[in-house]
């Protein structure tokens, strides 16, 4: 761990060429240091005057405090060799009767789909959390979770940088007014990647694969369809995102192919729990727990009957899908 | 009784945040009051009396609302004392970015949302930098993407604090924050004494103390002027 004492001795482009993710620090906070290049951090807080600091709400020992955590965050965060999530286990709780789940335990591994089923309230949205926060019998349902079978390191709950879970919803929108290009941008350089402009290429090819219109890299995001916005926000998450459970909320059947959707998930191998009543996206699931009453009531084994039903499924998916672009092409329909 | 001030801007979430994380720690049998501070108006306090909360409010009219947290701070938490309260709540809006109505050895707490624009964290002063917990509002409606950008903005003007999300309709989340709310082992009996944990802007102008009138004459006290780079005279 490296100390304030030692940071503010360096000079400020020492710094910046040791530690370049402090311009971010700098710039955030509003420190202006452009003048100050070849002076000391120490002797760039003091140029400061009492006026200046009282106008600017500046609070410099705050900020020699501040800085240690950002830089020793950083430096943790990127030397990391990233714990790779393999699989995680939710040993049983019990329901809101208190009653002791109806399983004991279920493994999901990486690139693996379970789809979560059961009416509204009856506690998915508890056992999301219960993954998030990584429960250790310490959440109403108490339940537990394992990572890579065994207890996790609990600091991650508090870590910005380290989430277990990426959600995606229907509800959810870019609020951003900016291109898609500079959106990806904005995105990679807080994930701190290197190649930048290749994955943003990458992330772009993939989420024209699964939507129904192409859009390309100027293309803004808050004028993409909601299709394109899935498919966007689907492949992003994928590629830059860096929790490796991924967890859906619905995915509406239009302008997005979803089984392709799936598939870029899984093999950029997250691990995958989808909350649906879509039988074409609950079917596509390996497996799915039914929840009751605040607890899980039953983990079902997708079976080769539903599977069979799921390729019938799938033809209706596609008749639709056809009868969408004709329509959408000004053409009549005659028949199925 | 513990002590927590919560503040944030104008809709940021803030009661919702409150009350959803007030269910989870009743669960724990514990008596829990709020003291809500608002500017000019706020029916808050029935929302908190029908979940069957012990609620004062405070309207700070005229006066600067965190000047008037801190004169009425002390009175406050005698109230909470009084009731036999476990955990009293003081909840703020934090309405000219630059105040923070935060005491020193007192946990704090700030709600902000995803929904108010990549450059808030620049934007909030001592309100958000200053906070032990900041909690990120709204996240069930953005993307995945800007809700990670925005955490990491985030965590850059406060890397000291914890930083968590909660959405405030489907209270996720806010069971995860009761458990860091409240400690059985802080006793705050009074805040006399006490400092703020950042100064308040000092600004005793004219129009301060009532003026009306726009012209250089009626200016008087602490004026500043725009540099609009043509010469003021």
């Amino acid at each position: 761990m490296i100390s304030i004492k030692e940071l503010e001795m360096k000079k400020i482009k020492d710094l910046e060429n040791q530690y370049p993710f402090i311009l971010s620090f700098f710039e955030n906070n509003k420190l202006d240091v452009s003048n100050f290049k070849d002076s000391t951090f120490h002797d760039y807080l003091n140029h400061f005057t009492e006026e200046e600091i009282e106008e600017w709400a500046i609070d410099i020992p705050k900020i020699k405090l501040d800085l240690e955590a950002y830089v020793n965050q950083m430096i943790q965060f990127l030397g990391l060799e990233k714990d790779i999530v393999n699989s995680i286990t939710i040993l049983a709780g019990k329901d809101k009767y208190g009653k002791k789940e109806n399983f004991d335990s279920l493994t999901i591994k990486k690139s693996e789909i379970v789809s979560i089923v059961g009416p509204t309230g009856s506690g998915k949205s508890r056992l999301l959390a219960d993954i998030e926060w990584a429960a250790n019998r310490d959440t109403p349902t108490e339940r537990a979770i394992l990572i890579n079978g065994e207890s996790p390191d609990y600091s991650m709950r508090f870590s910005t940088s380290n989430k277990l879970v990426a959600q995606l919803s229907q509800n959810m929108n870019f609020i951003m007014d900016l291109s898609v290009k500079e959106f990806l941008e904005l995105h990679a350089r807080s994930r701190m990647v290197e190649n930048e402009g290749e994955v943003i290429l990458k992330i772009l090819e993939a989420a024209n694969n699964l939507a129904g219109e192409k859009f390309n890299l100027d293309t803004p995001v808050t004028g993409l369809s909601g299709g394109q916005s899935r498919a966007l926000m689907i492949a992003d998450t994928a590629i830059l995102s860096t929790s490796p459970i991924v967890l859906i909320d619905e995915i509406e059947n239009a302008g997005i192919d979803r089984k392709r959707a799936l598939n870029l998930l899984v093999n950029e191998e997250k691990i995958v729990l989808m909350a649906t009543h879509d039988p074409n996206l609950a079917l596509m699931a390996d497996k799915r727990i039914v929840i009751k009453n605040g607890g899980i009531y039953k983990v079902i084994e997708t079976g080769l009957r539903e599977k069979e039903v799921l390729k019938e499924l799938e033809k209706m998916d596609k008749i639709i899908n056809s009868m969408r672009t004709k329509l959408r092409n000004g053409q009549t329909i005659s028949s199925m | 009784m513990n002590l927590v001030t919560v503040s944030g801007p104008p809709s940021s979430g803030k009661t919702s945040v409150i009350l959803k994380t007030i269910e989870a720690i009743k669960k724990r049998q514990l008596k829990v009051g709020v003291v809500k501070f608002d500017c000019l108006y706020t029916d808050d306090d029935i929302l908190y009396e029908k979940a069957g909360i012990p609620v004062k409010k405070g309207l700070s009219g005229s006066l600067c609302p965190d000047h008037y947290f801190a004169s009425n701070i002390e009175e406050v938490v005698r109230w909470g004392n009084k009731e036999g309260l476990d955990l009293l709540i003081t909840e703020s809006a934090g309405l000219c970015n630059r105040c923070s109505p935060y005491i020193k050895g007192i946990k704090s707490i700030c709600v902000i949302d995803n929904l108010s624009g990549i450059n808030t964290p620049k934007k909030i002063g001592p309100m958000l930098k200053t906070a032990d917990i900041i909690v990120i509002t709204k996240g069930d409606i953005v993307s995945q993407a800007e809700r990670e950008v925005f955490a990491s903005r985030v965590n850059s003007v406060n890397p000291q604090a914890v930083i968590m999300g909660v959405n405030g309709l489907t209270g996720q989340g806010a069971y995860e924050l009761s458990t860091l709310i409240y400690d059985k082992n802080s006793k705050v009996e009074s805040v006399k004494g006490k400092e703020l944990k950042f100064p308040m802007p000092s600004a005793m102008c004219s129009y301060c103390l009532g003026e009306t009138r726009i012209g250089e004459e009626y200016q008087m006290g602490n004026v500043r002027k725009m540099d609009i780079g043509e010469d003021n005279d």
